[in-house]
């Protein structure tokens, strides 16, 4: 491909990107039979309506909305992607009509799904709703494997497609130029942030292999906390999968880089008495093969996931302290609330992704450390 | 835990591990590489090219101090030259004048040389003249006075003895 080409399409999807996070232009679906009248308004609602939400769905909800008595769901569907009993299965979630209780049964390829609270069944034959067993085990229905281009799918791919043209294009004007130009001087301090501050300190003499794993992490998880907080609210470093898949990622680089000095200190650990070094040395493999980890993993979950319900609790007060504030008064108080709240978000947002990759860099600096020669 | 458990979706996880390995190849193979080396590059440069002033710096004080030290060393030669040429202008003028006064006594010597042996000259050729006048007159006084002979001759002695020379 030439430069120009790809310099439209980085333009492009650049622009399309940026509509598309900051937009509320969406398609509308048809509609779904509902009782007029009645939004979510109430404790139990609002409390599930956010559990919803932090959750990973296969389609864009943005907002919905009554007219003739029906009530309208605004947003657009994703592919649906299963691999069940008869193979590989495809089509759009439009098809569940916003259903996520399972009550609308799809049928595909010989195989009927049906999907509740997030997550998609294959009925088996004769079944037409799912039941469960007493530990939550569905007792008619198998689970597909579901491959499915869900909203974090959807936002890791945009994300990632994001960061290699923002930097993929800084990378080929460094060819033309040693200054960049445009975007580019705004990313190149943040790429010299990352190594300088992160890398480097942490890692020591060897920073230069891990810096292109750390860079990656880092700008992946920013720019998925950022995207976090605008509408189209994606979660994506909000799931727990996905900050284990990183956490895992760690785990995987600091072990396969690690050195005998590290394995001889978690393993034999010289200048404690003999009797204590094999409780340190359990004490130590635990630290390094789970806790670090596990760690890493629930401090990110934990954090954004907690962002996003804190943000949305305190929207939720213009609903529920409506009787004792009247409208005005809790209207006014959420907003002021949720925007000093959505402020330190942003900071968060950027400081989580700063403590992952910081700590991942400070793991892998302890696996690689060279020890003193005595 | 439970919960943490019932938030998990092991297809969330495996696609977020394909899609993050595939992500994370493409961004050291297309932008990192390329970025790191270019601003390691630059970073060299800029760092030779402070290093290469710096010397640039110290070499123009060298050169200037050995301008200076050229300078000094060439008032110094101008002094020593000036120095030598007044010296030999004053030699020369004292030899000069050296020269000149033997050259004048010498002239001096000659010139009285000359007046001496002039003043002989005039003087013998004065006793000559002296000697003929003397001859001629005491041939008129002889032609005259050949009578009174005795007279004449205590005539001649008492005008020879009066004649003084000089």
């Amino acid at each position: 491909m030439n430069y120009k080409g790809i310099k439209v399409v980085s333009k492009l999807t650049t622009i399309f990107s940026l509509i598309f996070l900051i937009s509320f232009t969406a398609f509308a679906n048809d509609g779904n039979k509902g009782e007029y009248n009645d939004p979510v308004n109430t404790q139990e609602e609002i409390n599930e309506y956010i559990e919803h939400h932090v959750k990973d769905s296969h389609d864009f909800h943005l907002f919905d909305y009554y007219s003739n008595g029906e009530e309208h769901a605004v947003g657009f569907p994703l592919p649906v992607i299963l691999w069940g009993e008869n193979g590989l299965t495809a089509f759009m979630s439009s098809a569940f009509h916003h259903d996520d209780s399972g009550k609308v049964i799809v049928e595909k390829n010989g195989s009927r799904f049906v999907k509740n609270h997030g997550t998609i069944y294959e009925l088996a034959d004769g079944a037409d709703t799912v039941v469960y067993d007493a530990e939550h085990h569905p007792t008619n229905a198998s689970k597909p494997f579901d491959l499915s281009i869900t909203k974090s799918v959807f936002g890791i791919l945009l994300f990632g497609l994001l960061m290699l043209l923002w930097f993929g294009k800084l990378g080929r004007q460094y060819k033309k130029n040693a200054v960049p130009t445009g975007f580019g001087r705004v990313l190149e301090p943040l790429v010299i942030y990352v190594r300088d501050e992160i890398a480097k300190p942490n890692i020591g003499p060897k920073y230069r292999k891990f810096t292109g794993y750390l860079m990656t992490v880092f700008f992946f998880i920013w720019i998925s906390n950022l995207a976090g907080l605008m509408p189209f609210g994606f979660n994506v470093t909000g799931q727990l999968a996905v900050t284990a898949s990183m956490a895992i990622f760690t785990l995987v680089v600091y072990l396969f880089s690690s050195n005998g000095h590290f394995w001889s200190h978690q393993l034999w650990m010289p200048g404690v008495p003999y009797l204590i070094r094999p409780l340190l040395a359990i004490i130590e493999l635990a630290g390094t093969l789970l806790i670090k980890p596990f760690a890493l993993m629930v401090r990110l979950f934990a954090n954004i996931t907690a962002g996003h319900i804190v943000v949305m609790s305190l929207i939720s007060i213009g609903i529920l302290m409506k009787k004792d504030m009247s409208a005005f008064g809790s209207t006014t108080l959420s907003l002021v609330l949720s925007m000093f709240i959505t402020l330190i978000e942003v900071l968060v947002a950027f400081l989580q992704a700063y403590i992952f990759t910081m700590l991942s860099a400070l793991f892998i600096g302890m696996a690689v450390e060279e020890g003193e020669h005595h | 835990m439970e919960q943490l458990l019932e938030n998990f979706s092991l297809d969330l996880f495996v696609k977020q591990t394909i899609l993050f390995l595939i992500l994370i190849f493409l961004m050291v193979k297309f932008a990192w590489k390329p970025i790191l080396k270019a601003l390691n590059d630059r970073e060299e440069g800029i760092k030779d090219a402070l290093d290469s002033a710096e010397s640039a710096k110290l070499e123009m004080q060298n050169l200037q101090a050995d301008n200076q030290k050229l300078l000094q060393e060439a008032r110094l030669e101008r002094e020593t030259m000036l120095k030598e040429a007044r010296d030999l202008k004053n030699k020369m003028i004292e030899d000069a004048k050296g020269e000149a006064s033997v050259q004048a006594s010498k002239i001096i010597e000659q010139a009285q040389a000359a007046i001496a042996s002039e003043k002989q000259a005039a003087i013998s050729d004065l006793k000559a003249q002296v000697a003929n006048l003397s001859l001629e007159i005491a041939e008129k006084v002889v032609k005259e006075e050949l009578s009174n002979k005795d007279k004449q001759l205590k005539l001649v002695e008492s005008m020879l003895g009066e004649a003084k020379l000089n």
